[in-house]
């Protein structure tokens, strides 16, 4: 019936989003973006809201960006977290007016609050997959 | 995004009392049951088809549960229906039972079907739990690719940044939270069918263990196993059935921004319902004050209070204030879930919600009546903010 529970963690790419999960393998966060009127759109999908063109292009963001909500999550609902509790999940503003939900890492949860400046960081996370995740602007990536 | 795009007239005002609740049955709520999904549905609609007076052959349009184990061929070949003549179902997640009246109300007034049925059931507690079971929805696709990887899995963590967010622009609490809780628990015991039972303060509330902030264990609904059922017929016919009939007054479903994300809504505390809710109210010519008795979809606490808002009961960002001091206690300003909800009752996706509004206006409500309930509505919410909602009127 369902496939095994690992198999729901790693993301599975569609032509449509394909493009996304290639850059983020090079440690770039591309960002889908209308070829004709140039809205930024997120998540991907294969016509721009704005005009209804399909013709796409990618443009690479600044990956800056600020809190707009979040959560701690003190239960995992899935074996794959358990040892990472609790987890911050952060909604992400990013400059280019789209948002993201990601792992915020390196803060302590009674120092998040709306607008705290983020920025993107890229955990490899095996499969030839790369995931965004987001740490407090100027904290330097590396270490644990 | 502006699109350019023209609302089109309100085209469904002839809905209005064209059809009826004219049945509705239950099961016993449990944690634990040894009866299959199917088994509990089919027992829940044997007994509103009987509520009804009718016999299950009668019935000639089914919609089954979006999202759940049986589908209308299940209901062909049990209750040997002979020509079943309507079948849709209504993807929405929890606001499917709601939204289900709406399409049951099409299919009867076209004269496509007579006699409605909407059944649902489930073992929620003992069969997969939700995070398990919304990770295969179609509709979970998008969260699916770009959310659950991050570790935001189960509903109560990709819906609470919506209350977080509710919390630091407007100052809400999580007592008003609580106030929820402790209301529905009231209701809960008051109802000889639920599976919480044992009375909880606001204090209880606040020690009870953190799920996904701010989302504490009694701001959930309870995993339950269990079915409930309706039958929607014409109007005509439900004059002369067996029950009371309970009118549909007007009905609406409503997609809130950015469906199936809630990360890019431009709004993250206005759900679908904040669309729904305005058109069936002009359908149904009443209005807010008219409401005696509500039914509001309680996945959480904080969805209670942020429908309450985006129906209108009162300005966005004030729903907190609004649940305080008992407001949706029996004799509050809008006495709410007065069977004890998916918080205390049951979680039935909202159709014990039908059931139970149902049951009120009948004056069946017993120890939890809302006194001279005339009029009252019931709301759903599925999905990423799906929303639907129908009025009632005795
Ligand atoms: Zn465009």
């Amino acid at each position: 019936m369902s496939p095994p529970a690992d198999d729901r963690l790693l993301p599975r790419p569609t032509e449509d989003s394909r493009p996304f999960w290639d850059a983020l393998r090079s440690h770039r966060l591309d960002l889908q973006t209308c070829a004709d009127c140039g809205a930024v759109r997120h998540y991907p999908r294969p016509v721009c809201p704005a005009c209804h063109s399909m013709a796409v292009a990618w443009t690479t963001a600044s990956g800056r960006g600020a809190v707009h909500s979040w959560t701690v999550s003190h239960q995992a609902f899935h074996p794959a977290f358990e040892d990472r509790l609790p987890i911050v999940l952060a909604t992400v503003d990013l400059e280019e007016g789209v948002r993201m939900n990601c792992r915020l890492d390196g803060v302590a949860p009674e120092e998040i609050d709306i607008g705290l400046p983020v920025e993107v960081a890229f955990e490899d996370v095996g499969e030839g997959m790369t995931l965004p995740c987001f740490r407090p602007r100027g904290v330097r990536r590396g270490g644990s | 995004m502006a699109l350019g795009y023209h609302r089109p007239p309100d085209i469904m005002a002839t809905l209005k009392e064209t059809c009826c609740v004219t049945g509705v049955g239950e099961t016993a709520y449990t944690r634990g049951s040894d009866k299959s999904p199917v088994a509990l549905q089919m027992e829940a609609s044997l007994a509103a088809i009987a509520d009804a007076g009718l016999s299950p052959r009668d019935i000639d349009g089914v919609i089954p549960f979006s999202t759940g184990t049986a589908v209308a061929e299940d209901f062909i070949t049990n209750f040997g229906i002979e020509d079943l003549r309507y079948s849709v179902t209504a993807p929405m997640g929890g606001a499917s039972c709601v939204a289900a009246i709406q399409s049951a109300a099409a299919a009867v007034a076209a004269g496509i079907a007579t006699h409605v049925l909407l059944p649902m059931g489930r073992r929620g507690y003992s069969g997969p739990r939700a995070a398990a079971r919304v990770a295969a929805f179609p509709q979970f696709r998008i969260v699916g690719e770009f959310e659950m990887p991050a570790g935001a899995v189960a509903p109560v963590q990709l819906y609470a940044p919506m209350a977080r967010r509710h919390m630091a622009l407007y100052g809400t609490t999580s007592r008003q939270f609580a106030e929820v809780a402790v209301t529905t628990r009231e209701h809960a015991i008051l109802n000889g069918n639920a599976v919480m039972t044992k009375p909880i303060t606001v204090e209880d509330h606040q020690r009870s263990r953190m799920i996904s902030d701010p989302f504490r264990l009694f701001d959930c609904s309870v995993e339950s196993d269990g079915g409930a059922a309706v039958v929607i017929s014409g109007a005509e016919r439900a004059r002369d059935m067996r029950r009371r009939p309970v009118y549909v007054m007007g009905v609406a479903e409503g997609h809130p921004d950015s469906p199936s994300a809630i990360t890019q809504r431009p709004d993250l505390t206005v759900l679908g319902l904040a669309k729904a809710a305005p058109r069936a109210f002009r359908m149904a010519g009443v209005g807010l004050d008219d409401i005696d008795v509500a039914q509001i979809y309680d996945c959480f606490t904080y969805t209670v209070l942020c429908q309450i808002e985006d129906m209108g009961f009162c300005a966005k960002g004030e729903g907190g204030a609004f649940v305080e001091d008992g407001a949706l206690g029996l004799g509050g300003r809008l006495p709410t879930n007065t069977h004890g909800g998916l918080l205390s009752q049951s979680h039935m996706a909202g159709m014990n919600h039908v059931v139970e509004l149902a049951r009120q206006l009948r004056g069946d409500g017993d120890d939890a009546q809302v006194p001279d309930a005339e009029i009252g509505l019931v709301t759903g919410y599925g999905d990423m903010g799906d929303g639907s909602i129908a009025i009632m009127r005795r």
